[in-house]
């Protein structure tokens, strides 16, 4: 029998105004196997730790209750004092007699009766109660970051910075992700690329960075601080090495596919160079469209490549690499063209999206920085700007506010104003969201210095007329129906989380929240962590957002992964499951149930990997046999304590 | 006139949302009846049917299982074992004769202070009428 010393705390009036700590100690003292008992006013106070350690002394304690406020509050602070004493602290249990009692009943002598049972039943678990240790794992120091966009690019430089290996991989030929497509930014009105080509040779030239371009993820095991992640290098057919990006093989590929950095605005070869800034500067030769890898199918390029660059020969490659710390920065895409038939977008060529309208707009773009229509490459004098085409639309479409795009169709109108002085804007909106430093007063400056005419309302239908664009809808704010022969459209689609990401989540074990976005472990106080321990989430994989809080959120990514690889060891929680190999039949129930993949079939025996195990205790329901169990809270603890807690 | 029935009842309570909630409700000083005495388990998908079975066998007039929201389990998808597994429990119940209100499940978030103080209040209430439970449990 354990020598358990009860400790209950006042808080003040907090407890003892409604619960009669005297009687509650009273009663206690008279518990089975319970040889101290006691009340004081503050437990948590120095005095009140302190009474705790000399009792444990003083009676040759071996576990302890504290009943005090919620577990989540102090559960730490007496454990460490009773470990100060010499007891493990996994001896030490909480009674939640505050927010569980005291604040929610006035009767003083039910509270008590209840405040009896909870502390009963605390005692009956830690009679219980094994002795563990933290279990320790010793942690690879280095890190992985999927996807080389602003956020990817930000935490690989972070981490790089800190001292660390980074092995950043992304799927399409450049890092860059969309930030490299923007014209200017808001509300700077900074070139997007003059402030990002920096960063990416910066990636680039990092000693401590192994850049994994035209790669993906194929798959993932191991846990916090060490995992195992096999990344498939996909083929670009050409050397880096030996190409001198003399151009000469796109100058005789005779294949014409839509360019994808400028969203189809412009065709590019199968062999290509996404654009010119790309890193790593070199070229890809796209197998989808290449009319085959074959000298007697095509094989032009290879013929005029004078360095001998072009392989037709290259092999898909596994690489595999050993990581501490995960980052997902996996990004975003537009809201699909084909969903959104009712605005004309893939019908009509001058009904663009927001991405397309920031090439027209870019220097590097399609017309280099002229805005001309894609129909007839006239200068357009009447543009129709629509914001939350997709989003806060939960019949339909996206039921989420996308974020950005009040930001940006605010800063189109600008640009198109400074292109095209005697144009005119017009901008249908549901509400403007500027909540930003500076973003506000960018909006004003629309309306006030470049005359963008915001109409509070929906379009209701949009039809090609004359060479026209007619776009019909309603102003709400005077109730007059709107009709505009507009000369383009330029829609601001909804934010959706990129293509394959939902794939790439699944090999993670990252969860997604209903919109498809990877879900943070907590909303408010954990929002860069992913529920995995040891993996991050950055930028608008997570949720939309705009590039200073993307790149905020995966500087803090960088910053919780450098907290894990700046280790030598983690600890982990001991409370984990354990299995009764005397009743396991290995019958692999446990095993499919575990959310965490800790338990496996070894000998026909279910085996927990410790250092997996979260301990929900999934596996103990599940069991038939009750072959398994989490350590100090198993089910005869559980039934102990449901005894105590009606009063038995 | 003899003294109103109270019930006897046990709330198994997840750690992550439904303790949590609970304890919200404390912090705001909500107040519901002190007949519920609740028992913090890791996740709802730990508990087992025997824990039930034992709390009405030691004489609880009503059993209250409450867990995260489905889709928002912190052990990502213990709730959802936990679901199904309820379901067999009152199946089981259901044959054993047990009045089905006397078990209940609830997904209580952290968030949710006000809804666990409101199930507590109408658990309390629907199980008054019933008086004791007497089809599994022994007087204690």
């Amino acid at each position: 029998m354990k020598r358990t010393g009860v400790f209950i705390c006042h808080c003040g009036i907090n407890i003892a105004g409604t619960v009669d700590v005297k009687k509650v100690a009273k009663e206690l003292s008279n518990h089975t196997g319970v040889v101290h008992s006691e009340e004081y006013i503050y437990m948590c106070s120095d005095p009140g730790q302190n009474l705790i350690i000399e009792a444990i002394k003083e009676n040759q304690l071996d576990s302890v209750v504290v009943a005090c406020c919620s577990p989540t509050l102090h559960e730490t602070t007496f454990r460490n004092t009773v470990k100060s004493a010499g007891i493990n602290p996994f001896q030490c249990e909480i009674a939640n007699i505050r927010e569980q009692c005291s604040w929610v009943h006035k009767d003083m002598e039910k509270a008590t009766e209840k405040a009896i049972k909870l502390t009963k039943s605390a005692v009956e678990r830690v009679h219980r109660n094994e002795s563990l240790d933290p279990i320790s794992i010793p942690v690879t120091r280095r890190a992985l970051v999927v996807g080389g966009g602003i956020a990817g690019i930000q935490s690989a430089l972070d981490l790089a910075n800190s001292g660390y290996e980074v092995i950043l991989v992304e799927r399409s030929p450049s890092i860059g992700g969309h930030m490299i497509q923007l014209s200017e930014t808001f509300p700077t009105l900074d070139c997007s690329q003059c402030i990002l080509t920096p960063k990416m040779v910066e990636v680039s030239k990092h000693p401590k960075i192994k850049l994994l371009t035209y790669s993906e993820i194929q798959d993932i095991s191991g846990y916090v601080g060490n995992f195992k992640v096999k990344i498939l290098k996909k083929p670009t057919y050409v050397d880096p090495d030996k190409c001198t990006l003399c151009d000469e093989c796109t100058k005789v590929c005779p294949v014409v596919v839509p360019n994808e950095f400028d969203l189809g605005l412009t065709g590019r070869r199968a062999v290509y160079m996404p654009f010119p800034q790309a890193i790593p500067a070199t070229y890809t030769l796209d197998i989808k469209s290449c009319p085959g890898l074959l000298p007697i199918a095509c094989g032009k390029c290879a013929d005029v490549c004078e360095p001998e660059a072009i392989d037709y020969d290259m092999k898909p490659e596994i690489v595999e690499e050993e990581v501490g710390a995960i980052i997902v920065a996996t990004g975003f895409d537009l809201y699909d063209k084909e969903l959104m038939a009712e605005y004309g977008h893939g019908k009509y060529a001058d009904v663009l999206d927001g991405l397309q309208f920031e090439r027209l707009c870019s220097a590097s773009g399609p017309t280099t920085g002229k805005i001309l229509r894609p129909s007839d490459h006239k200068e357009p004098k009447e543009v129709v700007f629509i914001q939350c085409v997709g989003s806060r639309d939960p019949e339909l479409h996206c039921a989420y506010c996308s974020k950005i795009c009040c930001m940006y169709t605010a800063k189109h109108a600008m640009l198109y104003k400074h292109h095209v002085p005697d144009g005119q804007a017009y901008i249908f909106y549901i509400d403007i969201r500027s909540g930003g430093k500076g973003y506000e007063e960018f909006v004003q400056r629309a309306v006030e210095e470049d005359g963008a005419l915001y109409l509070r309302g929906k379009v209701s239908k949009i039809f090609e007329d004359k060479g026209k664009i007619k776009v019909w809808g309603v102003d709400t704010l005077s109730g007059k129906d709107i009709e505009i022969d507009a000369d383009m459209v330029v829609l601001a689609t909804a934010m959706r989380p990129s293509e394959g990401a939902e794939e790439l989540a699944k090999k993670l074990k990252i969860a997604l929240d209903k919109d498809g976005f990877l879900s943070e472990a907590h909303p408010k106080l954990r929002p860069v962590e992913s529920v995995t321990p040891g993996m991050f989430l950055a930028g608008a994989a997570q949720a939309p957002k705009d590039i200073p809080e993307a790149v905020a959120q995966a500087s803090g990514a960088a910053a919780k992964a450098i907290a894990i690889l700046s280790q030598e060891r983690l600890f982990h929680a001991p409370t984990v499951a354990k299995v009764n190999v005397n009743l396991c039949t290995g019958c692999g129930m446990c095993v499919h149930v575990c959310p965490y993949d800790s338990l496996s079939l070894k000998d026909g025996k279910a085996e927990v990997n410790e250092v997996l195990c979260e301990g929900c205790g999934t596996c103990s329901a599940t069991c038939l046999r009750a072959a398994i169990e989490v350590k100090n809270l198993t089910p005869l603890q559980v039934n102990e304590m449901i005894g105590a807690s009606l009063g038995g | 006139m003899a003294e109103e029935f109270e019930p006897k009842i046990v709330a198994f309570l997840c750690k992550w949302c439904s303790s949590a909630g609970s304890d919200l409700a404390g912090v705001s000083r909500m107040e519901y009846p002190y007949n519920v005495v609740p028992i913090t388990v890791m996740c709802s998908g730990s508990i087992s049917p025997l824990y039930i079975l034992s709390a009405f066998s030691r004489g609880a007039d009503g059993v209250l299982v409450s867990g995260c929201h489905p889709g928002d389990c912190h052990y990502i998808k213990g709730n959802f074992y936990a679901r199904r597994r309820i379901a067999l429990i009152n199946k089981l119940l259901d044959f054993i004769g047990l009045e089905p209100q006397r078990f209940q499940m609830s997904w209580v978030s952290a968030a949710e202070g006000t809804k666990y103080t409101e199930i507590i209040k109408d658990f309390v209430k629907e199980l008054k009428p019933l008086g004791p439970q007497t089809k599994l449990g022994r007087d204690l």
